[in-house]
């Protein structure tokens, strides 16, 4: 699924983002403003459907590969930020790939060694993390051209941007699935955690098709549906008080000619 | 002479959705009279239960969609979704079943592709399938034929979900599981009660005869053509017979699988949806002929009993393809045209 994210059709704001991505001096509103919203890699780019769709059947499974997805992007932007100027144009995919597969790695390792329940719920899921194309978009489209902190912190709120996303959704299925929310974070927290469970509904019969698949894209449906709802409401507020439109911003182009 | 310059088509029948759903309609009445007879009043029950609330969700999401909704109502085609579920989930169902089923029906399966002509799945069976996927305990739960509540109090009961308080009632195997658990074993097969009746599994020939004859009059009345019933019932009939003659022990006959589950109810009502089915006449039967032959194999090799709502959603889904390659020849033209492109 995911060598085929980056011809996913992304929908709005498509004529915003025009300008060549390179940016003298970071704007870290902006950025902000990119990662968690106006191109979020989950609700606008749909980069990572694979994982956004496999894991999210529980909060704590969609937290888990949410951190672990935001911890290699933000580690995989600093390191082809830093390497930027060593690596020549024709090498740098092989190379960022090494990098994000290097990452993957420890952190396939480090939830192995410290939260080994969900290592075998999550599964084949975190080695996949290697294939989010969120990650090889924003290593190439931002990080290759952008100094190491503001590359960090593109890393940090485009992930987070995920996670959120991942949560949400995690938490959308778990509650209309099996009437629970964040039902067993102790496989993420330790034991202090193991009475966070939420019964919404107590003797709650399940509804099963939450947890399958196909809920997954409903929902996922649903959260995009409601995003472009508000996108509407704002762009028709701002119309209505002439403000002028804010310009400039810079995400991976997903359909269209690349500079 | 009086000449009317009109364009074409020259039709002279009301070909108008309402009057053709309202025939649907009408159609399924010998099915529901033969199943409220053998399974007591819970069809009846969820059938009217089903269309207040396929009437209730077409209306909102009409209202919230900034549509006409009493010119988008009267076309019926919500009711039609209601009816045809409502046969197809048990008549033990309670209300929250055929609440949940049919609200995702008119809501996600058609309003939110666009409604009636742009819903790509049979809205009927993907809340079927919805329902079939999430409650299997409910959806298998049907009665052994004639021993279903006696008094009409007792689907009642069974409708607002008291399904405890009335546990005394006889649920059975429908003919379709009894042959699927007992396969391969000759005695067994022999001395299954269901499996005997006149011609085929015990109560359910009748279901399916009261819904071929309600296929035969829309067949009559030209609401349906006869390529998707002919296509579905001829493969599933031909795909039975040679593994039947094989070893009857292990495959059921091609008269069995013609009369059990909802094969009539899937050649007629289900499959010959007009927009979520193909449309050239070659593509109806190769859609509907595929649908029989998925039947086959999975009530025979599957996973579940019956397949009739999993192989029209399955065929759905191709039914565009297959109309791109048995596009017609337009009249003048040498070749069929392949797709618009």
């Amino acid at each position: 699924m995911s060598s085929t994210d980056t011809t996913a059709p992304t929908g709005i704001d498509l004529e915003q983002d025009t300008a060549p991505v390179a940016a003298p001096a970071a704007d870290y509103g902006a950025l902000t403003n990119n990662g968690l919203w106006k191109n979020n890699p989950a609700t606008v780019q749909l980069l990572g459907l694979c994982p956004l769709l496999a894991v999210t059947g529980t909060v704590v499974n969609s937290l888990g590969l949410g951190l672990a997805t935001m911890a290699v992007l933000m580690a995989s932007n600093l390191t082809v930020s830093l390497i930027r100027d060593v690596v020549t144009p024709a090498v740098r995919l092989p190379a960022f790939v090494m990098i994000i597969a290097a990452l993957v790695t420890v952190i396939e390792m480090v939830m192995q060694a410290f939260t080994f329940e969900l290592y075998e719920i999550l599964g084949i899921f975190i080695p996949l993390i290697v294939t989010n194309c969120a990650i090889l978009g924003r290593a190439d489209a931002f990080a290759s051209k952008n100094r190491p902190l503001p590359a960090a912190y593109d890393g940090f709120v485009m992930g987070l941007g995920f996670l959120l996303i991942l949560v949400l959704l995690g938490g959308m299925r778990e509650a209309v699935g099996e009437g629970t929310l964040f039902a067993n974070m102790h496989l993420l927290f330790g034991e202090v955690a193991r009475d966070w469970q939420i019964t919404l509904v107590a003797d709650y019969r399940g509804f099963l098709v939450a947890i399958l698949p196909p809920g997954a894209f409903i929902g996922l449906g649903l959260i995009i549906a409601g995003k472009n709802v508000i996108d509407r409401h704002l762009r028709e507020r701002a119309k209505r008080s002439k403000a002028p439109m804010e310009k400039g911003s810079r995400r991976v182009r997903t359909t269209g000619s690349v500079n | 002479m009086a000449l009317i310059k009109v364009t074409s088509p020259h039709a002279t029948g009301q070909q108008r959705t309402g009057r053709l759903m309202r025939e649907v309609m009408l159609a399924t009445l010998p099915g529901l009279a033969v199943l409220t007879w053998l399974f007591g009043w819970g069809s009846l029950i969820n059938v009217i239960w089903a269309m207040l609330i396929a009437l209730a969700s077409e209306a909102a999401v009409l209202k919230a969609r900034g549509k006409d909704v009493a010119f988008y109502l009267r076309d019926n085609s919500a009711l039609v979704t209601a009816v045809l579920l409502a046969l197809a989930i048990p008549p033990s169902a309670p209300w929250w079943l055929t609440l949940i089923g049919v609200s995702f029906s008119i809501v996600v399966a058609k309003q939110l592709y666009g409604g009636l002509g742009m819903n790509p799945f049979n809205p009927a069976m993907a809340g079927y399938v919805l329902l079939l996927i999430s409650f299997p305990i409910e959806m298998t739960r049907w009665f052994a034929p004639g021993e279903g509540p006696e008094h009409f109090m007792g689907s009642v009961h069974l409708f607002l979900g008291r399904y405890a308080e009335t546990v005394d009632l006889m649920t059975g195997a429908t003919p379709l599981d009894s042959f699927r658990t007992w396969a391969g074993d000759a005695t067994a097969l022999a001395n299954e009660h269901i499996l005997h009746g006149v011609f085929a599994g015990v109560g359910w020939e009748w279901v399916n005869v009261a819904f071929l004859l309600g296929g035969l009059y829309l067949l009559w009345r030209g609401i349906i053509t006869w390529h998707i019933p002919a296509g579905f019932l001829g493969a599933l009939a031909l795909c039975a017979l040679p593994f039947w003659l094989y070893d009857p022990a292990r495959f059921a006959s091609p008269l069995f699988h013609l009369f059990s589950g909802a094969a009539m109810f899937g050649a007629f009502f289900i499959a010959t949806d007009p927009v979520s089915a193909a449309t050239s006449r070659w593509g109806r039967l190769i859609y509907a002929a595929l649908i029989g032959v998925l039947i086959w194999v999975i009530r025979s090799l599957g996973g579940y009993p019956d397949a009739v709502a999993f192989a029209v959603l399955l065929l759905n889904l191709a039914a565009p393809t297959i109309d791109y390659y048995t596009q017609p020849r337009t009249y003048g033209h040498d070749k069929a045209k392949r797709g618009t492109g």
